[in-house]
């Protein structure tokens, strides 16, 4: 039988007081992305699940604040069989050369201690399967053997995208615009736990219903990791004309995107969030100098994260692919008015 | 004022008939056409009966039609069954892209590749074509009806010219825009080859015919278990196929009432048109020009924006424009072929008509455009 074993980021187990508060909001967290149907025990400081499969492992490492997950197999609190399942995980692995055992024993009416499990399963190990050595500063493999109720065994673990939970760090309002960067910029913030809620700004006729969609597509990819996104569409195009005719030429763009972080604080204080989140990344395109920044701020009240502002474009783009929103950012659609090419977030 | 679809040239909305034949075929003719038991013997006789009424509207032999998966297929399939390593092929620069993409790809595969230039009606000049003929000149693939502008290549003086300086060279027609529009008699036009697409005259999509004239014979593009007389392997599409015969059959019914219709549609839209100042109609209004393609230039409005601000209305067009929701969507070549400027090209729309427009849905049109034009206008100062 096999179970899932959840490891989470130990920032979350250092929270004291709020450690309870962190933990419950996780497990809903995972719960909200694998559905009901499971048993989730937590037991010092990590989660138990009581099933797997690489479906589920999937979801479940995907949800933020999740360092870690492992398939774990369950056995009776028996050397032979702990041993048996054990070599079988060793086998299954590729290119291993070096490994250690490490023993926890949580049921003290277990025979053996800890480092005693961990030299007995090791000795099998190493007579069974070919090609091994020990190492105990810097093995390659550590095998996990587990004494509670039963005795779980694991070994491989799937890296989990860290973080902390979604939802325990407030509400942000994520200026979204269909490109690489903000999509990245929102994933970004997410994982620190913040809430997001996206605003897209719709200038029909000039940029198209297909437009729309893609932002949609985004904040849906999004929602992968967050479990939901709310999507305000934001019709724009009155303030552009008005813009466009009343303002210079050349102090079109800054203005718009004024008008924007305008709008995203609107839709901020409506729901209860805190702050804007922007795709900015500093001199990436003219619109994005510390000039630039300096002069869209300076009517808001709410605090605005830009964080990728620090970030090469390639960086940026590596996570982008990592989400799964490259692809759909690079879809060529068109969104220009007749002069003027405007960029959000 | 309901729907207004003037986007006929990009596909048409299936006719009642044809979607209940299609829904039929699929119900009760469901049995594989090469089945030896009777369901297989009733679906192969649908087959047969669609390739007839198609034969009868070509006044082709029905051996000389083969039915493909739609106008993209039988256009690759004319021009890669017919030509060999180090041929000539000559085409015109405004073909569409199933025939033009493939080349470009073949020129880079030792073969030798002409495109005709045309003029400013997207027509093709007879003496550029007589002076590229040469010995190893093995196909000649031009489009009937352009699919952007309408306008309509001189078929028969193409094929005159070509039997003149060549016994061995064949030539291919993309009737597909051309197709249920201008009168189609495989005898009269006089080509090898021609294609045919069903969704552009109300039929299903997913369908279309390669006429190939009898005695040539094709190198199939795709191997198997030898249907359409061994020149376009795959189960039939029999829904398709049959939908595609009720098509043809409707096309024909009235069809010059039809044309009739369509170009009172279009004199109506062009009358309209005057009303608006920088306007240019880019469709070449003389007899070298269909009906039901009306490509227009709105000077100051990109494409797509008045596409988009028609959407409001409720009125659906097309654009000419390098847009499209595509990944690595193809710039426009047509327009800048036959001359517009770059800004001309990105400002144009295309109106299609089908018969089943209305002069209603036409005033509704113009009074759209009345409406937004100004809109649009307001910053283009």
């Amino acid at each position: 039988m096999n179970c899932m074993l959840v490891k989470y980021a130990s920032e979350i187990s250092l929270k004291g007081l709020n450690k309870r508060y962190f933990e419950d909001l996780l497990v809903t967290n995972i719960r909200k992305s694998i559905g009901n149907g499971y048993r989730i025990q937590k037991e010092s400081g990590r989660m138990y699940i009581d099933q797997y499969s690489d479906e589920l492992a999937d979801k479940v490492r995907k949800t933020f604040g999740v360092t870690a997950v492992a398939k774990a197999e369950i056995t009776e609190k028996d050397m032979d069989k702990i041993g048996e399942i054990a070599i079988n995980q060793m086998k299954q692995l590729k290119n291993v050369k070096t490994f250690k055992v490490e023993s926890k024993r949580g049921d003290k009416k277990f025979p053996l201690q800890s480092m005693e499990i961990s030299r007995e399963i090791g000795a099998m190990i190493l007579k069974n399967v070919e090609g091994l050595t020990v190492d105990v500063h810097n093995p390659e493999i550590v095998v996990n053997v587990e004494i509670r109720d039963k005795a779980y065994i694991y070994t491989k673990l799937l890296k989990g995208v860290a973080g902390m939970p979604y939802g325990s760090a407030g509400k942000g309002v994520l200026l979204l615009s269909g490109g690489i960067d903000s999509p990245v910029a929102g994933y970004m913030m997410a994982k620190r736990g913040m809430e997001l809620v996206g605003v897209y700004y719709h200038s029909h006729p000039y940029t198209s219903e297909r437009a729309k969609e893609k932002v949609v597509e985004l904040a849906r990819k999004l929602a992968v990791y967050t479990g939901s996104i709310k999507l305000y569409v934001a019709p724009f195009t009155e303030i552009q004309m008005q813009i466009i005719e009343k303002c210079k030429e050349n102090e079109l763009t800054i203005i718009m995107r004024r008008y924007m972080m305008q709008v995203a604080e609107q839709v901020a204080k409506k729901e209860n969030a805190l702050a804007l989140i922007t795709g900015e990344s500093l001199g990436q395109v003219a619109s994005q100098t510390l000039e630039s920044m300096y002069v869209t701020n300076s009517e808001l009240e709410m605090p605005v994260f830009r964080p990728v502002v620090g970030m090469d474009k390639t960086d940026i783009t590596e996570i982008a692919r990592q989400i799964d929103t490259f692809e759909t950012s690079i879809l060529n659609i068109c969104t220009k008015t007749s002069k003027n090419k405007t960029k959000a977030g | 004022m309901n729907l207004v679809y003037l986007d006929n040239s990009a596909t048409t909305k299936p006719h009642k008939e044809v979607v209940d034949e299609v829904a039929q075929c699929m119900e009760q003719y469901y049995a594989n056409p090469s089945s030896a038991h009777k369901l297989g013997v009733d679906a192969e006789k649908k087959l047969k009966a669609a390739r007839e009424k198609l034969a009868v509207f070509l006044k082709a032999k029905p051996q000389e039609i083969i039915f493909t998966s739609g106008g993209s297929e039988a256009n690759n399939m004319a021009v890669l069954g017919v030509v060999s390593k180090g041929d000539h092929i000559i085409t015109t620069k405004i073909e569409h892209p199933s025939v033009i993409k493939l080349l470009q790809d073949m020129e880079k595969d030792s073969f030798e590749i002409t495109y005709l230039d045309v003029d400013c009606h997207g027509c093709i000049n007879l003496e550029q074509l007589s002076s590229s003929m040469k010995e190893n000149t093995k196909l000649i693939s031009i489009m009937y009806v352009n699919n952007e502008m309408g306008s309509i290549q001189p078929i028969n003086e193409i094929i005159d010219i070509v039997r003149e300086k060549s016994r061995k060279a064949k030539v291919h027609i993309d009737a597909v825009q051309a197709f249920g529009k201008l009168p189609m008699n495989v005898k009269e036009i006089g080509a090898d080859l021609i294609s045919f697409s069903a969704h552009k005259i109300h039929g299903p999509k997913g369908v279309g015919a390669l006429y190939i004239k009898e005695g040539l014979r094709l190198r199939p593009l795709i191997a198997g278990g030898g249907q359409e007389f061994d020149i376009r392997s795959g189960t039939e599409n029999l829904p398709g196929i049959s939908g595609f015969g009720i098509a043809v059959e409707m096309a024909a019914k009235g069809f010059e009432d039809k044309k009739q219709s369509i170009r009172a549609l279009k004199q109506h839209f062009i009358e309209g048109l005057k009303g608006f100042d920088r306007i240019k109609i880019n469709s070449p209004l003389d007899e070298k020009h269909i009906d039901n393609i009306l490509n227009v230039s709105f000077e100051g409005v990109r494409g797509e924006v008045m596409l988009h601000a028609l959407e409001d209305y409720n009125i659906y067009v097309s654009t000419g424009s390098a847009c499209s929701a595509k990944k690595g969507a193809h710039k426009n070549y047509v327009l800048p072929a036959m001359g517009l400027s770059s800004t001309q090209a990105e400002g144009a729309i295309r109106f299609s008509f089908s018969y089943l427009n209305t002069i209603e849905e036409i005033d509704y049109t113009i009074d759209a455009i009345k409406k937004i034009l100004p809109f649009l206008r307001r910053i283009s100062k």
